[in-house]
């Protein structure tokens, strides 16, 4: 049963071989790449079903025992990530059947996408360090395809802004987890945990080296993940692909690089938490200010999304920086929030340039008029990324406030509501100039009747809104009925903070398959 | 037709061929416990279509390989992440070693999951090595026919 775990992994790698031997056959491929995504959520459901009571599983691969071979875990964080992960790749890949062109489609976008979602799967799943940078540089080589495929100008431009800084975080990566073997002589997570929790095994060069090794990963996943002050390869590149492919990276992608920064710093870098998480704690507040700022600048509304992607990261770090049972949750619950709220609003954006063929938001204008749903769906998610009650983002942001306060942080919790407020601030100007904001005269003409010629056509209609409306639906959801959601955040962070089942699971009972359940 | 440029060139390879095809074979199977494997296997044939395509250019290596490189590249993956999956029929964990087979058998060895998941990474290699040598010969020809 444990080999479960192997599923949302071996999935989307068969669906991805199955689209490489049916090259070019569009119509099949499409198919394909819909009951390759269906069935990975269905195995990211079934995971998470185990795994919510409060389970951790563990499994090795090819019964290798830990901490030689290579472990997956599944505790409840990674589960809810591994299942969020599989609901956008299910509802972008919906999305994408009305927003592909040919062109892309037959250069292999298909397979590129389930490889990316294996790797981003695996990247969650994995328990070993090197596992992780194998998972990580899947991801990379994938989502570089990805962004350049297509081959415009701006796409290679942005391209290469993109692949230069992120091989030179894989390559600080691969530094550090070589030098963390050399210290600690393993690179399982769970075994590198025990290990820290002795403290006195540990020899005084040991326990510094544990010190300063956290700074190299910060950088390193800090640059994946989009921190200050690494950040500027995001808003330089995630503008340039088709709008699907930039839904799915800001759902998927930096959430990535902080699931690994909130594993590895609640279980392994737990030496000297003053020090370093103050720095993340810096780091988080200077993320969310640089980033909204950034946004207010823009007016185009790709980039100004991008932007708010960088502000977002900093609730998730902030809530890593405190570093209490509460905040931990915040992140988790953030995590959910924000991966639905930023991939909503970038389809909603895709829907918008379909209609209008702009994302300059001088140029758009009056969708309030012509279409009613279409602002309704972006009035949610636009709304709860600012954090407004009742919706998701507002519990996700109380959480992380009232930790802030129980801990006497002032300082980062009036950034985060400041933040809160420029967010605000910039998706009403997206609600002002798109939606609000009479059709300025002679460049664009939208009416009503164009937008119920793209939208009734039933075989684009569908697929490009139902994907927004189940998201959006859910944001309602979960911000109406916030405590199942709480209470699985609240079990994941306990787990976060308290790794004896995690560690017990991998290094002692999962050696053998005779103990496993 | 086979359009060759080099006379020595061409000879040779009309033998060298099929003996670097039966040798990567060989480091294929000899590959477990010894030094060999698909990989270096993979690459020996790929070599040998290298060669092919250029004494006789990159059409007849296209033919003398058969299948397009694409789908040697699925073909092998699928092989390979099939080898993992018989682990699952005795409950343990994906791509556990499996035998079919208790003894060594000759020229070939042990025959079992490993062995299949060999043969896959050959096949992988096969395709990406030569799908690359190709496109790279394909984009020559097209700049001296300009």
């Amino acid at each position: 049963m444990n080999n479960l775990l192997f599923m949302p992994i071996v999935i989307p790698l068969i669906t991805a071989i199955c689209l490489i031997l049916l090259w070019r056959q569009r119509v099949i491929q499409r198919l394909v790449s819909l009951v390759g995504c269906v069935s990975l959520f269905l195995a990211a459901a079934l995971l998470f079903s185990f795994v919510a009571p409060g389970n951790v599983l563990a499994i090795q691969a090819a019964n290798w025992p830990a901490p030689f071979g290579i472990t997956l875990v599944a505790d409840t964080f990674s589960a809810l990530m591994v299942l969020v992960a599989a609901f956008m790749g299910l509802s972008v890949a919906i999305y994408s059947l009305a927003t592909l062109d040919p062109e892309r489609e037959s250069f292999g976008y298909h397979p590129l996408y389930h490889i990316m979602l294996m790797g981003v799967c695996g990247a969650f799943l994995t328990g070993d360090m090197f596992n992780m940078y194998v998972w990580y540089e899947v991801m990379l080589i994938s989502s570089f395809v990805l962004l350049t495929l297509g081959g415009e100008r701006s796409q290679l431009e942005g391209g290469v802004k993109y692949v230069t800084l992120n091989l030179l975080a894989s390559t600080l990566f691969l530094i550090a987890t070589g030098m963390l073997y050399g210290t600690m002589g393993t690179l399982n997570l769970a075994d590198l945990g025990e290990r820290m929790r002795q403290p006195e095994t540990l020899s005084d060069l040991q326990l510094g080296l544990m010190t300063t090794l956290p700074i190299l990963y910060l950088l390193a996943f800090g640059i994946k993940s989009a921190l200050f002050p690494l950040f500027f390869w995001l808003p330089a590149s995630y503008h340039t692909p088709p709008i699907h492919v930039t839904a799915i990276f800001s759902a998927l992608l930096t959430k990535v690089g902080i699931y690994s920064l909130v594993r590895v710093f609640t279980l392994v870098f737990i030496a000297d938490t003053d020090f370093t998480h103050t720095i993340l704690l810096v780091i988080a507040g200077l993320t969310m200010i640089t980033g909204v700022l950034g946004a207010v600048a823009q007016m185009e509304m790709r980039r100004l999304l991008s932007f708010h992607i960088v502000s977002q990261i900093g609730y998730l770090l902030m809530g890593l920086g405190l570093f209490s049972p509460l905040s931990l949750a915040g992140t988790v619950f953030f995590m959910v929030h924000v991966i639905l709220a930023k991939s909503a609003l970038f389809l909603v954006g895709g829907v918008l340039h379909r209609v209008a063929g702009t994302y300059d938001l001088k140029k758009l204008g009056g969708f309030y008029r012509s279409s009613i749903m279409l602002s309704i769906l972006f009035f949610l998610p636009a709304f709860s990324l600012a954090g407004i009650p009742p919706l998701s983002g507002f519990w996700a942001k109380f959480a992380l406030v009232r930790a802030g306060l129980e801990l006497g942080q002032y300082a980062i919790v009036t950034a985060a509501l400041a933040v809160s407020i420029l967010t605000l601030f910039s998706m009403t100007k997206i609600w002002a100039e798109a939606f609000w904001k009479a059709q300025p005269p002679g460049k664009v003409q939208v009416d009503a009747d164009q937008i119920s010629r793209t939208l009734a056509s039933g075989q684009t209609a569908l697929p490009l809104l139902l994907p927004i409306v189940v998201i959006a639906a859910l944001m309602v959801i979960i911000g109406v009925a916030a405590d199942p959601v709480l209470a699985i955040s609240q079990q994941a962070a306990n787990q976060l903070l308290d790794p004896t089942d995690y560690i017990n699971v991998v290094l002692h009972e999962s050696a053998s398959l005779a103990n496993s359940p | 037709m086979k359009i060759s440029f080099s006379v020595i060139l061409s000879t040779a390879t009309y033998y060298l061929l099929p003996l670097m095809l039966l040798f990567s074979v060989y480091l294929l199977f000899r590959g477990h416990n010894e030094p060999g494997g698909g990989f270096v296997g993979g690459l020996m044939a790929s070599a040998a279509f290298g060669l092919e395509m250029i004494a006789y250019g990159v059409n007849s290596a296209r033919r003398e390989l058969r299948v397009h490189p694409t789908t040697l590249i699925g073909t092998g993956l699928l092989v390979a992440v099939s080898s993992g999956f018989f682990a699952l029929f005795e409950d343990q964990p994906f791509m556990t070693a499996q035998w079919w087979y208790d003894e060594k058998l000759p020229v070939i060895g042990k025959p079992g999951s490993p062995m299949m998941f060999d043969i896959g990474v050959y096949l992988l290699v096969i395709g990406i090595v030569s799908l690359i040598l190709f496109s790279l010969a394909d984009e020559t020809e097209q700049i001296q026919e300009a």
